[in-house]
């Protein structure tokens, strides 16, 4: 082998590194992550094989694979975020095409038409469904859009602090607690409840720049939150409205019917798969008084030269290629790709086939918690809901969820897992949509009833 | 009028300053769209970020060219920012500061100075 060149694929010797180093005066590269707590690093490489041929990677990487369960596999209960529905072939196929698959941010209005007609599309459905002004083209998450929303509600109201209600998904507390954390905004959470949405209205002072209430809330709870806006209003202070299942838009009053100042939602459930958690979409709305301080993408409808129907990125001056650090947001990037599948399959449905689709939904959830509550020993703790409910289990949620498992019923998400500190260990949360077969329905309640009786 | 190099003016009544951006700093930045001016009771010191003006072309912050609290803000501007532009040294105003330091005034430039600056550049 002497007198072969290896040409490598790492384009950086050690002697670069070090240089690199000596110049900002670190002495290796660990250094640079010290900001990374302790325990989140690693301390030695992942313990693989140096290398492998492909096909054993293959093989071996199928056998990891086999050893999870698709939702697809059997009956399944799942929701709490993430919400399993049909995606129809046309979505794939639509998404697939290079132009949408491949495409960048759309900086240049004369060569990216198409990805901004796309975008301008989305807001539209978004702010109808939201029953919004105006809608941005898009966000990481829902929760991430949460968090956005709260840091616009400080900038506009110039004030403080986000009252969170006890109906909010505990894991979009905790984004939203992260980023408020970082910048300096306080946030009070309310005790975890299932039917106290109004709670945040006797917490709202002088400081409260936004109340957070979620409906249908991480319980299923749907609250009219009418009362709710016109007293954060009434204190200045703006009302954030959370969806975590944007199909529940094809049911529900609008939250711009009940007066929410800023609207977010998760979109995974238009045209999306459960994707393993992720990449999502998340939707973001407000009220057009407050849009120079909305994050993200705007996309606008103008006229070119010659009077044609185009379409561009506009206010761009809020974001961060134009502010820098003064920016409304410094996500500037979206899930472009998803909020294409959301708005294919918002096209296809449409007004008719979304509320179609909310109406199944819905039935199959009362199905559910028909076949539940008669289970003995079972109480169904929502009092209103669209798809999903929480149930209180004799015992341990968590532990029930894993026997049910092992029975081939995945039951749902025991709240202990959202948030372990907040004592509800026997309640379970359950979800139905248009995919759960009746006969699925059928087994879980006879599952249940069979762990329950040993 | 006093002025600044970043193109603010400053007119001084008692102890009351009028801030606003100078005709050439308005002509430079074009048709402004969008002016967001600060908030009655902020506190503000030389140099600090005092609003933030928008055109078609740019996004600038204003700075305040004198310390002191910010009595009064031109809200007129939300509605027709455009009257940056048609009187930028006059009713485009951008806010009335109650000076805190008289003193930091005798640094700004006078209309002499500021033209002689202008054409330095």
């Amino acid at each position: 082998m002497s007198g072969i060149k290896i040409m490598r694929y790492l384009p950086l010797t050690p002697e670069d590194r070090a240089d690199m180093l000596g110049v900002i005066g670190a002495e290796s590269i660990d250094e640079l992550f010290v900001d990374v707590p302790a325990v989140a690093r690693r301390a030695q490489p992942v313990d693989l094989p140096f290398h492998a041929g492909e096909l054993e990677v293959e093989r071996e990487m199928l056998a990891l694979s086999r050893r999870n369960r698709a939702a697809s596999e059997g009956p399944f209960f799942v929701g709490a975020g993430a919400y399993r529905h049909h995606v129809p072939a046309t979505v794939d196929h639509i998404i697939q095409r290079s132009e949408f698959l491949t495409s960048y941010t759309p900086y240049q209005p004369e060569i990216a038409q198409g990805t901004l007609q796309v975008l301008f599309e989305f807001q539209t459905q978004v702010a109808a469904l939201t029953g919004m002004e105006v809608a941005n083209a898009s966000l990481y998450d829902g929760s991430t859009a949460a968090a956005e929303a709260v840091m616009m509600a400080t900038r506009v109201t110039r004030r403080n602090k986000a009252v969170l209600s006890g109906g909010v998904h505990p894991q979009y507390v905790g984004t939203v607690e992260t980023l408020a954390h970082a910048a300096g905004v306080a946030t009070d959470r309310l005790p975890a409840a299932i039917d106290a949405e109004d709670a945040v209205i006797a917490a709202i002072d002088a400081d409260t720049a936004c109340v957070v209430v979620q409906t249908p809330n991480v319980f299923g709870t749907a609250t009219d939150v009418t009362k709710i806006a016109a007293a954060a209003q009434a204190a200045g202070a703006l009302l954030i409205v959370v969806t975590t299942e944007a199909v529940s838009y094809g049911l529900l009053k609008s939250p711009g019917e009940m007066g929410a100042d800023i609207v977010v939602a998760e979109g995974q459930s238009i045209g999306n798969g459960l994707n393993f958690g992720g990449p999502y979409v998340g939707l973001f709305a407000c009220k057009e008084k407050y849009v120079r301080q909305a994050p993200g993408r705007l996309c606008g409808e103008t006229v070119d030269a010659e009077g044609r129907r185009g379409f561009v990125l506009t206010l761009s001056t809020r974001e961060q290629h134009i502010r820098r650090d003064k920016a409304t947001s410094n996500i500037c990037t979206n899930s472009g790709l998803c909020a294409l599948a959301f708005s294919i399959h918002m096209s296809l449905l449409g007004e008719k086939g979304l509320r179609r689709l909310a109406l199944v939904n819905h039935q199959k959830a009362v199905k559910l918690r028909d076949a539940l509550a008669a289970v003995p020993g079972v109480q169904v703790l929502t009092p209103r809901f669209f798809n999903e409910f929480a149930i209180k289990v004799p015992g341990n949620a968590a532990e029930l969820v894993e026997t049910l498992a092992a029975n081939g019923v995945i039951a749902g998400v025991p709240f202990s897992r959202l948030d372990p500190a907040a004592g509800l260990d026997d309640v379970l949360l359950v979800a139905a949509t248009e995919t759960t077969p009746d006969g699925d329905i059928a087994l879980f309640s006879k599952a249940l009833s069979k762990v329950l009786a040993q | 009028m006093k002025f600044t190099k970043d193109h603010e003016w400053v007119e001084v009544a008692g102890d009351i300053a009028t801030v606003g951006i100078t005709a050439y700093a308005a002509e430079q930045l074009g048709d402004v769209v969008f002016v967001e001016v600060p908030e009655v009771g902020k506190t503000v010191k030389q140099g600090d970020q005092l609003a933030v003006v928008e055109s078609v072309k740019a996004a600038s912050d204003v700075y305040a060219p004198v310390s002191g609290e910010v009595v009064e803000a031109n809200e007129t501007l939300g509605d027709s920012p455009e009257t940056v532009n048609a009187l930028p040294e006059a009713g485009g105003w951008f806010a009335k500061v109650k000076l805190s330091n008289a003193a930091e005034l005798d640094a700004l430039m006078d209309r002499d100075a500021y033209e002689a600056f202008l054409g330095t550049l």
